[in-house]
Protein backbone atom coordinates (compact mmCIF):
# COMPACT_ATOMS: atom_id res chain seq x y z
CA UNK A 1 0.00 0.00 0.00
CA UNK A 2 1.18 3.51 -0.75
CA UNK A 3 1.97 5.97 1.99
CA UNK A 4 -0.56 8.55 3.06
CA UNK A 5 -0.93 11.08 5.82
CA UNK A 6 -3.49 10.47 8.53
CA UNK A 7 -5.38 12.90 10.66
CA UNK A 8 -8.27 12.46 13.03
CA UNK A 9 -10.99 15.05 12.64
CA UNK A 10 -11.79 16.74 15.96
CA UNK A 11 -15.18 17.98 14.77
CA UNK A 12 -17.42 17.93 11.72
CA UNK A 13 -16.22 21.46 10.90
CA UNK A 14 -12.63 20.28 11.20
CA UNK A 15 -13.35 17.38 8.83
CA UNK A 16 -15.08 19.58 6.26
CA UNK A 17 -12.19 22.07 6.38
CA UNK A 18 -9.68 19.26 5.81
CA UNK A 19 -11.91 17.53 3.29
CA UNK A 20 -11.05 18.83 -0.19
CA UNK A 21 -8.35 16.61 -1.67
CA UNK A 22 -8.60 14.03 1.11
CA UNK A 23 -10.57 10.84 1.58
CA UNK A 24 -12.79 10.42 4.63
CA UNK A 25 -12.18 7.24 6.62
CA UNK A 26 -15.03 5.74 8.64
CA UNK A 27 -15.07 1.93 8.98
CA UNK A 28 -12.69 1.50 6.08
CA UNK A 29 -14.05 -1.88 4.99
CA UNK A 30 -14.28 -0.65 1.40
CA UNK A 31 -11.57 2.01 1.38
CA UNK A 32 -8.83 -0.06 3.06
CA UNK A 33 -9.53 -2.94 0.67
CA UNK A 34 -9.20 -0.71 -2.38
CA UNK A 35 -6.12 1.03 -1.00
CA UNK A 36 -4.46 -2.37 -0.57
CA UNK A 37 -5.14 -3.06 -4.24
CA UNK A 38 -3.91 0.47 -5.07
CA UNK A 39 -7.16 1.11 -6.90
CA UNK A 40 -7.78 4.09 -4.64
CA UNK A 41 -4.69 6.03 -3.60
CA UNK A 42 -5.63 8.99 -1.44
CA UNK A 43 -2.61 10.91 -0.21
CA UNK A 44 -4.51 12.11 2.85
CA UNK A 45 -6.99 10.32 5.06
CA UNK A 46 -9.26 12.22 7.42
CA UNK A 47 -10.67 9.85 10.05
CA UNK A 48 -14.26 10.79 10.86
CA UNK A 49 -15.08 7.63 12.79
CA UNK A 50 -14.73 9.29 16.22
CA UNK A 51 -17.17 12.09 15.43
CA UNK A 52 -20.60 12.04 17.01
CA UNK A 53 -22.32 10.70 13.89
CA UNK A 54 -23.53 7.32 15.13
CA UNK A 55 -26.93 8.12 16.57
CA UNK A 56 -30.22 6.72 15.30
CA UNK A 57 -33.04 9.06 16.17
CA UNK A 58 -36.79 8.87 15.60
CA UNK A 59 -38.35 12.12 14.44
CA UNK A 60 -42.10 12.74 14.09
CA UNK A 61 -41.94 12.07 10.35
CA UNK A 62 -39.05 9.67 9.95
CA UNK A 63 -35.85 8.13 11.22
CA UNK A 64 -32.54 9.94 11.11
CA UNK A 65 -29.57 7.60 10.95
CA UNK A 66 -26.09 8.94 11.64
CA UNK A 67 -23.52 8.51 8.89
CA UNK A 68 -21.21 6.46 11.11
CA UNK A 69 -23.81 4.11 12.56
CA UNK A 70 -22.57 0.62 11.76
CA UNK A 71 -24.49 -1.80 9.58
CA UNK A 72 -24.92 -4.07 12.63
CA UNK A 73 -26.34 -1.24 14.74
CA UNK A 74 -28.80 -0.14 12.06
CA UNK A 75 -29.93 -3.69 11.25
CA UNK A 76 -30.60 -4.47 14.93
CA UNK A 77 -32.30 -1.18 15.83
CA UNK A 78 -35.89 -1.78 17.00
CA UNK A 79 -37.30 1.20 15.09
CA UNK A 80 -35.56 0.13 11.90
CA UNK A 81 -36.93 -3.42 12.25
CA UNK A 82 -40.44 -2.12 12.94
CA UNK A 83 -40.61 0.75 10.47
CA UNK A 84 -38.36 -0.51 7.69
CA UNK A 85 -37.95 -4.30 7.82
CA UNK A 86 -36.60 -4.14 4.26
CA UNK A 87 -33.61 -2.13 5.46
CA UNK A 88 -32.75 -4.53 8.27
CA UNK A 89 -33.07 -7.51 5.93
CA UNK A 90 -30.97 -5.87 3.24
CA UNK A 91 -28.19 -5.05 5.70
CA UNK A 92 -28.15 -8.55 7.17
CA UNK A 93 -27.96 -10.06 3.69
CA UNK A 94 -24.73 -8.20 2.97
CA UNK A 95 -21.10 -8.94 3.89
CA UNK A 96 -20.40 -10.87 7.12
CA UNK A 97 -20.85 -10.08 10.83
CA UNK A 98 -17.26 -8.84 11.25
CA UNK A 99 -17.64 -6.41 8.35
CA UNK A 100 -21.11 -5.27 9.42
CA UNK A 101 -19.68 -4.48 12.88
CA UNK A 102 -17.36 -1.95 11.25
CA UNK A 103 -18.97 -0.83 7.99
CA UNK A 104 -20.96 2.40 8.27
CA UNK A 105 -24.03 3.85 6.60
CA UNK A 106 -22.06 6.54 4.75
CA UNK A 107 -19.39 4.03 3.78
CA UNK A 108 -22.05 1.76 2.33
CA UNK A 109 -23.54 4.72 0.42
CA UNK A 110 -20.12 5.15 -1.15
CA UNK A 111 -19.28 1.47 -1.56
CA UNK A 112 -17.44 0.98 -4.84
CA UNK A 113 -18.25 -1.53 -7.52
CA UNK A 114 -16.94 -5.09 -7.31
CA UNK A 115 -16.27 -5.10 -11.08
CA UNK A 116 -13.25 -7.41 -11.43
CA UNK A 117 -11.71 -5.10 -14.02
CA UNK A 118 -12.04 -2.04 -11.79
CA UNK A 119 -10.15 -3.97 -9.11
CA UNK A 120 -7.42 -5.25 -11.44
CA UNK A 121 -4.71 -2.68 -12.26
CA UNK A 122 -3.61 -4.77 -15.25
CA UNK A 123 -6.83 -4.15 -17.19
CA UNK A 124 -8.49 -1.11 -18.78
CA UNK A 125 -11.09 0.68 -16.68
CA UNK A 126 -12.61 4.09 -17.34
CA UNK A 127 -13.78 4.36 -13.75
CA UNK A 128 -10.33 3.75 -12.28
CA UNK A 129 -8.36 5.44 -15.03
CA UNK A 130 -10.53 7.75 -17.17
CA UNK A 131 -10.03 7.25 -20.89
CA UNK A 132 -8.26 3.90 -20.60
CA UNK A 133 -11.23 1.91 -21.91
CA UNK A 134 -13.49 -0.74 -20.44
CA UNK A 135 -12.32 -4.34 -20.34
CA UNK A 136 -15.74 -5.47 -19.12
CA UNK A 137 -17.51 -4.62 -22.38
CA UNK A 138 -15.77 -7.52 -24.12
CA UNK A 139 -15.05 -9.45 -20.96
CA UNK A 140 -16.75 -11.76 -18.50
CA UNK A 141 -20.00 -9.98 -17.66
CA UNK A 142 -21.85 -12.35 -15.34
CA UNK A 143 -21.58 -9.84 -12.50
CA UNK A 144 -22.18 -6.70 -14.55
CA UNK A 145 -25.09 -4.31 -14.88
CA UNK A 146 -27.89 -4.67 -17.40
CA UNK A 147 -29.46 -1.32 -16.52
CA UNK A 148 -27.91 2.14 -16.56
CA UNK A 149 -24.69 1.22 -18.35
CA UNK A 150 -22.92 3.22 -21.03
CA UNK A 151 -20.37 2.51 -23.74
CA UNK A 152 -17.73 3.42 -21.18
CA UNK A 153 -18.83 1.46 -18.12
CA UNK A 154 -21.20 -1.32 -17.09
CA UNK A 155 -19.94 -1.72 -13.53
CA UNK A 156 -22.59 -3.02 -11.15
CA UNK A 157 -23.56 -1.21 -7.97
CA UNK A 158 -22.99 -3.82 -5.24
CA UNK A 159 -24.83 -2.49 -2.20
CA UNK A 160 -27.86 -4.11 -0.59
CA UNK A 161 -28.49 -1.31 1.89
CA UNK A 162 -28.73 1.24 -0.92
CA UNK A 163 -31.44 -0.75 -2.71
CA UNK A 164 -33.60 -0.62 0.40
CA UNK A 165 -32.89 3.07 0.94
CA UNK A 166 -33.71 3.84 -2.71
CA UNK A 167 -37.09 2.14 -2.35
CA UNK A 168 -37.73 3.95 0.94
CA UNK A 169 -36.86 7.28 -0.74
CA UNK A 170 -34.28 8.28 1.81
CA UNK A 171 -32.66 11.71 1.82
CA UNK A 172 -28.94 12.18 2.38
CA UNK A 173 -27.82 15.12 4.49
CA UNK A 174 -24.34 16.45 3.75
CA UNK A 175 -22.16 19.32 4.92
CA UNK A 176 -19.50 20.96 2.82
CA UNK A 177 -17.40 24.11 2.59
CA UNK A 178 -20.53 25.90 1.31
CA UNK A 179 -22.86 24.69 4.01
CA UNK A 180 -25.49 21.98 4.45
CA UNK A 181 -27.75 20.44 1.84
CA UNK A 182 -30.04 17.48 1.32
CA UNK A 183 -29.64 15.09 -1.62
CA UNK A 184 -32.59 12.89 -2.61
CA UNK A 185 -31.44 9.28 -2.68
CA UNK A 186 -32.05 8.86 -6.39
CA UNK A 187 -29.70 11.77 -7.16
CA UNK A 188 -26.81 10.63 -4.97
CA UNK A 189 -25.40 7.91 -7.23
CA UNK A 190 -24.53 9.02 -10.76
CA UNK A 191 -24.98 6.99 -13.92
CA UNK A 192 -21.63 6.29 -15.59
CA UNK A 193 -22.41 8.05 -18.89
CA UNK A 194 -19.25 9.57 -20.34
CA UNK A 195 -17.67 9.98 -16.90
CA UNK A 196 -17.79 6.72 -14.94
CA UNK A 197 -15.08 8.11 -12.65
CA UNK A 198 -17.72 10.46 -11.21
CA UNK A 199 -19.75 8.27 -8.93
CA UNK A 200 -21.47 10.52 -6.40
CA UNK A 201 -23.25 13.87 -6.40
CA UNK A 202 -20.87 15.14 -3.73
CA UNK A 203 -18.86 18.33 -4.11
CA UNK A 204 -15.20 18.32 -3.02
CA UNK A 205 -14.99 18.24 0.75
CA UNK A 206 -18.64 17.39 1.34
CA UNK A 207 -19.19 14.95 4.20
CA UNK A 208 -22.29 12.81 4.66
CA UNK A 209 -23.73 13.51 8.12
CA UNK A 210 -26.90 11.44 8.15
CA UNK A 211 -29.60 9.71 6.17
CA UNK A 212 -33.24 10.55 6.76
CA UNK A 213 -35.86 7.92 5.95
CA UNK A 214 -39.46 9.11 5.95
CA UNK A 215 -42.01 6.91 7.73
CA UNK A 216 -44.54 5.32 5.41
CA UNK A 217 -47.18 2.60 5.57
CA UNK A 218 -45.45 0.82 2.68
CA UNK A 219 -42.15 0.91 4.56
CA UNK A 220 -43.69 -1.01 7.44
CA UNK A 221 -44.81 -3.72 5.04
CA UNK A 222 -41.57 -4.14 3.16
CA UNK A 223 -39.25 -7.02 2.33
CA UNK A 224 -35.86 -7.62 0.73
CA UNK A 225 -35.14 -10.62 -1.46
CA UNK A 226 -31.60 -11.35 -2.58
CA UNK A 227 -30.60 -14.07 -5.03
CA UNK A 228 -26.94 -15.05 -5.16
CA UNK A 229 -24.59 -17.84 -6.16
CA UNK A 230 -24.43 -19.28 -2.63
CA UNK A 231 -26.64 -19.00 0.41
CA UNK A 232 -24.52 -16.50 2.30
CA UNK A 233 -21.73 -14.00 1.97
CA UNK A 234 -22.03 -13.24 -1.73
CA UNK A 235 -23.03 -10.23 -3.81
CA UNK A 236 -26.44 -10.19 -5.43
CA UNK A 237 -27.12 -11.59 -8.87
CA UNK A 238 -30.46 -9.88 -8.48
CA UNK A 239 -32.24 -8.39 -5.49
CA UNK A 240 -35.37 -6.43 -4.82
CA UNK A 241 -36.65 -4.13 -2.10
CA UNK A 242 -40.42 -3.96 -2.13
CA UNK A 243 -42.94 -2.25 0.13
CA UNK A 244 -46.71 -2.10 -0.19
CA UNK A 245 -49.45 -0.11 1.47
CA UNK A 246 -52.65 -2.07 1.11
CA UNK A 247 -56.11 -0.74 2.00
CA UNK A 248 -59.46 -2.36 1.27
CA UNK A 249 -57.81 -5.05 -0.81
CA UNK A 250 -56.05 -2.61 -3.14
CA UNK A 251 -52.51 -1.28 -3.30
CA UNK A 252 -52.55 2.33 -2.18
CA UNK A 253 -48.82 2.92 -2.49
CA UNK A 254 -45.82 0.88 -3.60
CA UNK A 255 -42.05 1.13 -3.16
CA UNK A 256 -39.83 -0.83 -5.50
CA UNK A 257 -36.10 -0.91 -6.24
CA UNK A 258 -33.82 -3.51 -7.79
CA UNK A 259 -30.26 -4.46 -6.92
CA UNK A 260 -27.69 -6.60 -8.68
CA UNK A 261 -28.77 -5.31 -12.07
CA UNK A 262 -28.03 -1.58 -12.24
CA UNK A 263 -25.03 0.71 -12.35
CA UNK A 264 -26.79 2.38 -9.41
CA UNK A 265 -29.54 1.30 -7.02
CA UNK A 266 -32.44 0.93 -9.45
CA UNK A 267 -35.69 2.48 -8.32
CA UNK A 268 -38.42 2.63 -10.94
CA UNK A 269 -41.23 5.08 -10.07
CA UNK A 270 -43.24 3.99 -13.13
CA UNK A 271 -43.36 0.43 -11.79
CA UNK A 272 -44.51 1.76 -8.42
CA UNK A 273 -47.25 3.82 -10.09
CA UNK A 274 -48.38 0.82 -12.11
CA UNK A 275 -49.11 -1.00 -8.85
CA UNK A 276 -51.29 1.75 -7.41
CA UNK A 277 -54.96 0.87 -7.30
CA UNK A 278 -54.30 -2.75 -8.28
CA UNK A 279 -55.14 -5.86 -6.33
CA UNK A 280 -52.00 -7.20 -4.63
CA UNK A 281 -51.78 -10.21 -6.89
CA UNK A 282 -49.34 -11.93 -9.17
CA UNK A 283 -50.57 -10.38 -12.41
CA UNK A 284 -49.99 -6.86 -11.08
CA UNK A 285 -46.60 -7.83 -9.67
CA UNK A 286 -45.52 -9.32 -13.00
CA UNK A 287 -46.53 -6.16 -14.84
CA UNK A 288 -44.57 -4.01 -12.38
CA UNK A 289 -41.55 -6.30 -12.70
CA UNK A 290 -41.75 -6.01 -16.48
CA UNK A 291 -41.69 -2.21 -16.22
CA UNK A 292 -38.85 -2.32 -13.69
CA UNK A 293 -36.41 -3.97 -16.12
CA UNK A 294 -37.48 -1.92 -19.13
CA UNK A 295 -34.53 -0.74 -21.18
CA UNK A 296 -32.21 -3.48 -19.95
CA UNK A 297 -29.26 -4.33 -22.16
CA UNK A 298 -27.88 -7.76 -21.51
CA UNK A 299 -24.57 -9.22 -22.63
CA UNK A 300 -23.20 -12.67 -23.25
CA UNK A 301 -22.86 -13.76 -19.64
CA UNK A 302 -25.70 -11.90 -17.95
CA UNK A 303 -28.76 -12.43 -20.15
CA UNK A 304 -30.16 -14.58 -17.34
CA UNK A 305 -30.48 -11.50 -15.15
CA UNK A 306 -33.56 -10.24 -17.03
CA UNK A 307 -35.72 -13.15 -15.99
CA UNK A 308 -34.04 -13.50 -12.60
CA UNK A 309 -34.66 -9.82 -11.77
CA UNK A 310 -38.31 -10.06 -12.81
CA UNK A 311 -38.88 -13.15 -10.69
CA UNK A 312 -37.02 -11.62 -7.75
CA UNK A 313 -39.26 -8.55 -7.94
CA UNK A 314 -42.42 -10.67 -8.07
CA UNK A 315 -41.18 -12.68 -5.09
CA UNK A 316 -40.39 -9.56 -3.03
CA UNK A 317 -43.77 -7.99 -3.84
CA UNK A 318 -45.53 -11.24 -2.95
CA UNK A 319 -43.77 -11.38 0.43
CA UNK A 320 -44.55 -7.71 1.07
CA UNK A 321 -48.22 -8.33 0.28
CA UNK A 322 -48.27 -11.24 2.74
CA UNK A 323 -47.10 -8.75 5.36
CA UNK A 324 -44.54 -9.04 8.11
CA UNK B 1 4.44 8.06 12.08
CA UNK B 2 1.43 8.18 14.35
CA UNK B 3 1.18 7.21 17.99
CA UNK B 4 -1.31 4.50 18.92
CA UNK B 5 -2.29 3.28 22.34
CA UNK B 6 -4.30 0.09 22.33
CA UNK B 7 -5.37 -2.11 25.21
CA UNK B 8 -4.50 -5.58 23.97
CA UNK B 9 -5.70 -8.51 26.06
CA UNK B 10 -5.96 -6.19 29.04
CA UNK B 11 -2.53 -4.56 28.77
CA UNK B 12 -2.00 -1.06 27.44
CA UNK B 13 0.45 -0.82 24.53
CA UNK B 14 1.80 2.33 22.91
CA UNK B 15 3.78 2.45 19.68
CA UNK B 16 4.71 4.76 16.85
CA UNK B 17 3.33 3.24 13.67
CA UNK B 18 2.96 4.08 10.01
CA UNK B 19 -0.66 5.02 9.32
CA UNK B 20 -0.80 2.30 6.66
CA UNK B 21 0.08 -0.47 9.13
CA UNK B 22 -2.83 -2.92 9.30
CA UNK B 23 -4.10 -3.94 12.73
CA UNK B 24 -3.29 -7.60 12.03
CA UNK B 25 0.33 -6.73 11.27
CA UNK B 26 0.51 -4.57 14.37
CA UNK B 27 -0.64 -7.54 16.44
CA UNK B 28 1.59 -10.09 14.74
CA UNK B 29 4.76 -8.13 13.96
CA UNK B 30 4.87 -5.37 16.55
CA UNK B 31 3.37 -7.26 19.48
CA UNK B 32 4.43 -10.78 18.40
CA UNK B 33 0.89 -12.07 18.93
CA UNK B 34 0.95 -14.54 16.07
CA UNK B 35 -2.23 -16.36 17.10
CA UNK B 36 -4.14 -14.00 14.83
CA UNK B 37 -3.67 -15.37 11.33
CA UNK B 38 -3.48 -13.71 7.94
CA UNK B 39 -5.44 -15.82 5.50
CA UNK B 40 -6.86 -14.16 2.43
CA UNK B 41 -5.77 -10.60 3.32
CA UNK B 42 -8.91 -9.36 1.57
CA UNK B 43 -11.47 -9.30 4.37
CA UNK B 44 -13.15 -12.49 3.32
CA UNK B 45 -11.84 -15.54 5.18
CA UNK B 46 -12.05 -14.32 8.78
CA UNK B 47 -8.80 -15.95 9.94
CA UNK B 48 -7.71 -12.52 11.22
CA UNK B 49 -10.83 -12.01 13.37
CA UNK B 50 -10.26 -10.28 16.71
CA UNK B 51 -12.60 -8.54 19.12
CA UNK B 52 -12.50 -4.74 19.00
CA UNK B 53 -14.33 -3.32 22.04
CA UNK B 54 -16.02 -6.71 22.19
CA UNK B 55 -17.21 -6.82 18.56
CA UNK B 56 -15.74 -9.28 16.07
CA UNK B 57 -13.82 -7.50 13.31
CA UNK B 58 -11.44 -8.47 10.53
CA UNK B 59 -8.08 -7.08 11.55
CA UNK B 60 -6.70 -7.26 7.99
CA UNK B 61 -9.22 -4.63 6.93
CA UNK B 62 -8.48 -2.07 9.62
CA UNK B 63 -5.54 0.23 10.16
CA UNK B 64 -3.85 0.00 13.55
CA UNK B 65 -4.57 3.72 13.99
CA UNK B 66 -8.30 2.92 13.88
CA UNK B 67 -7.86 0.88 17.08
CA UNK B 68 -6.24 3.76 18.95
CA UNK B 69 -7.82 4.21 22.38
CA UNK B 70 -9.78 1.00 22.02
CA UNK B 71 -9.58 -2.51 23.40
CA UNK B 72 -8.54 -5.56 21.38
CA UNK B 73 -8.91 -9.20 22.38
CA UNK B 74 -6.93 -11.78 20.45
CA UNK B 75 -6.94 -15.55 20.85
CA UNK B 76 -4.02 -15.19 23.28
CA UNK B 77 -6.25 -13.19 25.59
CA UNK B 78 -8.94 -15.83 26.13
CA UNK B 79 -7.21 -18.29 28.47
CA UNK B 80 -7.07 -17.18 32.09
CA UNK B 81 -4.55 -18.46 34.66
CA UNK B 82 -3.42 -21.24 32.38
CA UNK B 83 -6.98 -22.48 31.90
CA UNK B 84 -8.57 -22.49 28.48
CA UNK B 85 -11.63 -20.36 27.80
CA UNK B 86 -14.88 -22.37 27.64
CA UNK B 87 -15.05 -21.87 23.87
CA UNK B 88 -11.48 -23.12 23.41
CA UNK B 89 -12.29 -26.11 25.59
CA UNK B 90 -15.42 -26.86 23.53
CA UNK B 91 -13.40 -26.76 20.27
CA UNK B 92 -10.95 -29.18 21.91
CA UNK B 93 -13.66 -31.53 23.19
CA UNK B 94 -15.73 -31.54 19.98
CA UNK B 95 -12.78 -31.73 17.61
CA UNK B 96 -13.79 -28.35 16.17
CA UNK B 97 -10.52 -28.00 14.33
CA UNK B 98 -8.47 -29.88 11.78
CA UNK B 99 -5.46 -27.92 10.55
CA UNK B 100 -6.21 -25.14 13.03
CA UNK B 101 -5.61 -22.21 10.72
CA UNK B 102 -9.13 -20.78 10.94
CA UNK B 103 -9.53 -21.70 14.61
CA UNK B 104 -8.54 -18.42 16.34
CA UNK B 105 -10.94 -16.48 14.13
CA UNK B 106 -13.68 -19.09 14.50
CA UNK B 107 -13.39 -19.04 18.28
CA UNK B 108 -13.52 -15.24 18.53
CA UNK B 109 -16.50 -15.03 16.16
CA UNK B 110 -18.19 -17.79 18.16
CA UNK B 111 -17.59 -15.86 21.38
CA UNK B 112 -19.39 -12.86 19.90
CA UNK B 113 -22.31 -14.98 18.68
CA UNK B 114 -22.95 -16.33 22.18
CA UNK B 115 -22.26 -12.96 23.79
CA UNK B 116 -25.10 -11.47 21.72
CA UNK B 117 -27.36 -14.49 21.96
CA UNK B 118 -26.48 -17.17 24.55
CA UNK B 119 -29.33 -19.32 23.21
CA UNK B 120 -28.31 -19.16 19.54
CA UNK B 121 -29.82 -22.00 17.51
CA UNK B 122 -27.78 -24.18 15.19
CA UNK B 123 -29.02 -22.11 12.23
CA UNK B 124 -28.10 -18.87 13.99
CA UNK B 125 -24.63 -20.23 14.76
CA UNK B 126 -24.13 -21.22 11.13
CA UNK B 127 -25.30 -17.81 9.91
CA UNK B 128 -23.19 -16.10 12.54
CA UNK B 129 -20.09 -17.86 11.23
CA UNK B 130 -20.69 -16.83 7.61
CA UNK B 131 -17.64 -14.59 7.69
CA UNK B 132 -15.26 -17.39 8.74
CA UNK B 133 -14.05 -19.89 6.18
CA UNK B 134 -12.57 -23.28 7.13
CA UNK B 135 -10.23 -24.53 4.44
CA UNK B 136 -10.58 -28.09 5.77
CA UNK B 137 -14.39 -27.73 5.47
CA UNK B 138 -14.69 -28.87 9.07
CA UNK B 139 -17.82 -26.85 9.69
CA UNK B 140 -19.99 -29.50 11.32
CA UNK B 141 -17.73 -29.99 14.32
CA UNK B 142 -17.14 -26.28 14.60
CA UNK B 143 -20.88 -25.71 14.91
CA UNK B 144 -21.12 -28.61 17.38
CA UNK B 145 -18.38 -27.01 19.46
CA UNK B 146 -20.21 -23.68 19.63
CA UNK B 147 -23.42 -25.49 20.55
CA UNK B 148 -21.56 -27.38 23.28
CA UNK B 149 -20.12 -24.15 24.67
CA UNK B 150 -23.59 -22.61 24.70
CA UNK B 151 -25.01 -25.67 26.46
CA UNK B 152 -22.29 -25.61 29.08
CA UNK B 153 -22.81 -21.92 29.82
CA UNK B 154 -26.45 -22.51 30.75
Amino acid sequence: MRHFSYQRAASVEDAVRAGPGAAFLAGGTSLVDLMKLEVLNPSRLVDVSRLDLRGIEARPDGLRIGACATNSEVAAHPEVKRRFPVLSEALLSGASPQLRNVATVAGNLMQRTRCAYYRDLATACNKREPGSGCAALEGWTRMHAILGGSERCIALHPSDMCVAMAALQAVIHVRGPNGDRDIPFGDFHLLPGDHPEREFALEPGELVLSVFIPFSAAGMRSRYVKVRDRASYAFALASCAAGLEIASGKIRAAQLALGGVGTKPWRVPEAEQALQGQSPERVAFQRAAEIAVRGAQTRRDNAFKMELARRTAVRALTLAAEGA
Amino acid sequence: MTSVTVTVNGASKTHQVEPRLLLVHYLRETLSLTGTHVGCDTGQCGACTVLLDGAAVKSCSLFAVQADGRSVTTIEGLAKDGKMHAMQDAFWQEHGLQCGFCTPGMILSACEILERNPRASEAEIRTGLEGNLCRCTGYHNIVKAVQAAAQKAR
